[in-house]
């Protein structure tokens, strides 16, 4: 449990280390997300009541897609320089490689929506009528159901042809039910109708099932030959 | 094997044909939605088939990961090709009957959604199988078989707690359905049965001698002989 401990830690410092330095995912997740915000307010009037309504829907998709633009980059740098096959000769855990990536992935996703939350906020005149801080659960739950199938799905798209576009057409399918309870959730804490109690057990209930799935399934797909 | 399969074919003809008589002659006209209810007979058995055909897909993709025997890979890229076909008569063949009957095509209901988002995750599946490595595709493919069989239970709750309006479910309640009408379904259901698994079948034999192929090329290359591409099978690019 040590060793896969400070294999995690170590291989998520040189990801971050090496994002730090770079900022390529973060900035084209930004600016993306940025360009779906502005295209969106051409769709319909942001700032009427009703938009309220969908603005659950609205920052989540953006969120959504952002998070395809970071998740393809994952593994891109490992097939490169050969890190996947040193990889898989070493004795090293391969779920301690997964765990790095995915929450590598999850800082840099949180980051996002902590910079694009503000902007939304402004564009879309919003104010959270229910309990607002029940939104960082909903939050961390969604970011994780996300993050956690999206790089599982990544390592599995990673020697298929076309693999930019094999993500999401894997990942948006299981994701539906996830992508439904933040949503909802979003969308009652914003309107302020009524609890978001069932929607958050269900994005946990998720975490939970894919967590064990993408850890228990994930030495078999790195070691597919 | 070859008379086994002559056998299940001439039943499965058989089985349609009266099967067809069942559904549009014998089975009395429904009072309220009038003929249009008949195409219950074929919605209905389809779905059941269909469900049948991914739950056998699961299992093979299981015994895949457990053993990394070939045979259970070819059930299941069969099982999951003819369950997607039968999904799509069951997706086409709803609309047509709620459009006069609840006035609408489609609606998000629990049932519905939860056909769809299985049907589009079965065709994600095979969108994997398509373009993977061919080395690779058994293991990917019956990796994404479990993640789907684990996301379609959270799917049913998630959209089970809006109101549903899928017409109950006529079995296992009892007395609602003329005996007539039964009959004619389940005849229709075996009738399907029989013709997925004879579709199956086909396919099944089909990937097996695409294997053997393969291996015979592998075994061509490995004794140093000409170049296998000379030769390759339909819908597969050389390596």
């Amino acid at each position: 449990v040590n060793s896969l401990f400070a294999i995690t830690l170590s291989t998520l410092k040189k990801d971050i280390r090496l994002e730090w330095r770079s900022k390529d995912a973060l900035n084209s997740m930004l600016f993306f997300s940025l360009l779906v915000v502005v295209i969106f307010s051409f769709s319909f009037d942001p700032t009427a009541e009703e938009s309220r309504q969908i603005a659950g829907g609205l920052v989540w998709v953006a969120f959504l897609f952002a998070a395809v633009v970071a998740l393809n980059q994952t593994w891109a740098r490992e097939v490169r320089n050969q890190v996947l096959d040193a990889y898989r000769v070493s004795p090293a855990p391969a779920n301690s490689l997964f765990l790095a990536k995915a929450l590598g992935n999850f800082i840099f996703v949180v980051l996002l929506e902590a910079l694009m939350t503000p902007l939304f906020i402004v564009f879309y005149n919003l104010r959270a009528l229910g309990p607002a801080w029940q939104l960082i659960p909903v939050g961390i739950l969604g970011t994780w159901a996300l993050v956690v199938n999206g790089t599982f799905f990544a390592a599995l798209s990673l020697r298929t042809r076309s693999r930019e576009i094999m993500l999401p057409l894997l990942l948006f399918p299981i994701s539906i039910p996830a992508i439904q309870g933040m949503v909802e959730a979003t969308r009652i804490l914003l309107a302020g109708d009524g609890s978001a109690r069932f929607w958050i057990v269900l994005l946990l209930t998720y975490d939970v099932v894919f967590t064990t799935a993408c850890l228990a399934l994930f030495e078999t797909v790195l070691q597919a030959e | 094997m070859k008379r086994l399969f002559s056998l299940l074919s001439v039943l499965t003809a058989i089985l349609l044909a009266y099967g067809l008589y069942q559904a549009l002659v014998a089975a009395p006209t429904e009072r309220t939605m009038g003929d249009v209810q008949r195409i219950f007979y074929y919605h209905v058995p389809s779905a059941w088939t269909a469900f049948l055909l991914f739950f056998t897909n699961l299992i093979a993709s299981i015994i895949y990961l457990v053993n990394k025997n070939v045979k259970a890979d070819a059930l299941a890229v069969s099982s999951a090709e003819v369950g997607v076909v039968f999904c799509t008569v069951v997706l086409v063949t709803g609309p047509i009957w709620a459009r006069p009957v609840w006035g609408i095509w489609w609606t998000w209901d629990v049932r519905l959604t939860t056909t769809l988002v299985l049907w589009l995750i079965y065709v994600a599946y095979l969108m994997l199988r398509r373009f993977s490595d061919r080395a690779q595709t058994p293991i990917l493919a019956a990796v994404l078989a479990i993640f789907g069989a684990l996301d379609v239970p959270l799917v049913y709750f998630s959209i089970w707690f809006f109101r549903t309006q899928h017409p109950q479910p006529v079995m296992g309640k009892g007395g609602s359905l003329d005996p007539r009408m039964l009959h004619a379904l389940l005849i229709n259901w075996l009738a399907f049965s029989c013709f997925a698994i004879l579709v199956c079948w086909s396919r099944y034999r089909l990937e097996m001698l695409h294997h053997e192929i393969d291996e015979a090329h592998a075994m061509e290359s490995l004794a140093g002989a000409s170049t296998p591409a000379a030769s390759l099978p339909l819908n597969r690019s050389p390596r």
